[in-house]
């Protein structure tokens, strides 16, 4: 018997997103779709979350950031990508000082895409995240504590993303 | 040998209760938000995921705090169930209070310094409304001894009006209901209010919560000695007040640590003092 499904708590990033995203995140909040039916909680703390739900992409301002967040987050936990930014960096791929999507950086288990995405399928994807996160679980180590938690994500794409700066 | 076996009692039953008033207590809510709301389980639920989550902690330290805080939680509710002395079950429940904010200064972490020092703050706003209440029940019925008071004929809360009205002022501040949830609330709130337990997770961060079912089965507990000399009215009466600060839980916004600090101070002052000198002069007088 596994709870892990029947409490999801997230955390909520806003990376470099236009707030529409963010918006229909927390619409996923109020009484019209209540997402604590199911037990999913918006915790803004990383030790307590599962479920890591970011918007926009990542940049050189948010890339710590982001990391930061990602390796303070206790496992088993999943990443999930709300909005057409995320996923990919949607219209704002091209520019100088964007990276991309977030899976440039942490690896990614869902992928929302919208622009804005739907209450509708925001819930749909974390919904789909539990089935991750309880397969995620199954394959945890039996001795769950590492010695340092903190550094097992690395700058995996940090030069080749990087794009030189200059006004175009 | 009864005393053992209520104490056992409570160890073993109030987490169940506990757990299960946490979860009616979000599921009212929720409906006053207009919102369907979690299973009343969900609490049970959130703490088994928290058992099955990594342990991730700064200090190794922590742990053993939340352990403690754990154990002098249980004594606590040992004592009050199996017939201890009042005055005791305040300082172990003092202890492990104490036990919660050292666990949050042992982070370096300015959060869980900020949620430390407030919850400090808030053991100094209730506990001289607490210990007057030790006292008040001492003044109305003669005896520190929990089951004397529970079972005295007395009606307490007739004699001792102004100190019930107190304790029920600090009881949102032990309860960590919305005007006074300054360290740390069961809320998904989110900013600095995550306070004590900011550095917590997994495990340690499921006994905290598990420790805060035993606290309210403590604190109400500590409601119906003021009820005891009719035990049906007791129960409906802590019911009844239950349901009354989820609805002030639900109705007041945050309010700043000073007022917090002040108004409870003034309360135990005017309310509980004036009771007991109403008590000493007119009825008889406080040993």
């Amino acid at each position: 018997m596994t709870y892990l499904a029947k409490s999801p708590w997230i955390i909520h990033y806003d990376a470099s997103s236009c707030n529409g995203c963010d918006i229909e995140i927390l619409a996923c909040l109020t009484p019209m779709y209540d997402v604590e039916r199911f037990g999913i909680i918006n915790t803004g703390n990383p030790k307590h979350a599962d479920i890591f739900v970011v918007t926009g992409s990542v940049n050189e301002a948010n890339r710590e950031v982001i990391l930061n967040i990602y390796n303070q987050m206790p496992d088993p936990k999943v990443v999930v990508a709300v909005g057409i930014c995320a996923c990919s960096g949607g219209v704002f791929r091209e520019c100088y000082n964007v990276a991309g999507g977030i899976d440039k950086l942490i690896p990614v288990d869902v992928y929302v895409p919208g622009c804005a995405a739907r209450p509708e399928s925001i819930i749909d994807g974390i919904v789909t995240a539990l089935g991750i996160l309880e397969e995620k679980r199954s394959k945890m180590p039996v001795t769950p504590r590492r010695p340092d938690f903190r550094e097992h994500v690395e700058y995996h794409h940090q030069d080749k993303h990087r794009h030189t700066g200059g006004a175009q | 040998m009864t005393d053992i076996i209520w104490a056992a009692i409570f160890v073993l039953v109030a987490p169940v209760i506990g757990g299960l008033i946490a979860g009616i207590d979000r599921k009212i809510t929720a409906h006053m938000q207009g919102r369907v709301g979690p299973s009343v389980f969900q609490p049970f639920y959130d703490v088994g995921k928290l058992f099955e989550k990594e342990s991730a902690v700064v200090d190794e330290s922590q742990v053993f705090y939340a352990i403690c805080y754990v154990i002098f939680m249980m004594f606590t509710g040992a004592l009050f169930f199996g017939g201890g002395d009042l005055l005791l079950v305040i300082f172990a429940l003092t202890l492990s209070q104490v036990f919660l904010v050292l666990g949050a200064y042992a982070a370096n972490s300015p959060y869980s310094h900020v949620g430390a020092e407030r919850e400090l703050l808030q053991i100094m706003a209730y506990e001289p409304m607490v210990i007057l209440t030790v006292v008040g029940l001492y003044a109305a019925t003669r005896s520190f001894n929990v089951w004397e008071i529970a079972s005295s004929a007395v009606p307490v809360v007739l004699i001792i009006p102004g100190i019930f009205l107190g304790f029920l002022y600090t009881l949102t501040i032990k309860l960590r209901k919305s005007p006074f949830d300054l360290s740390t609330s069961h809320h998904a709130h989110q900013e600095i209010v995550k306070g004590v337990t900011t550095e917590y997770s997994g495990p340690s961060l499921a006994l905290i919560e598990i420790t805060h079912w035993y606290e309210t089965i403590l604190l109400l507990g500590f409601l119906f000695l003021f009820f005891g000399w009719y035990p049906l009215l007791g129960v409906i009466a802590v019911i009844m007040l239950y349901l009354l600060e989820i609805l002030i839980d639900n109705t007041n916004a945050r309010v700043r640590w000073q007022f917090a600090v002040k108004s409870s101070w003034l309360i135990a002052v005017i309310v509980g003092v004036a009771n007991l000198a109403a008590l000493y002069f007119l009825g008889g007088g406080v040993a």
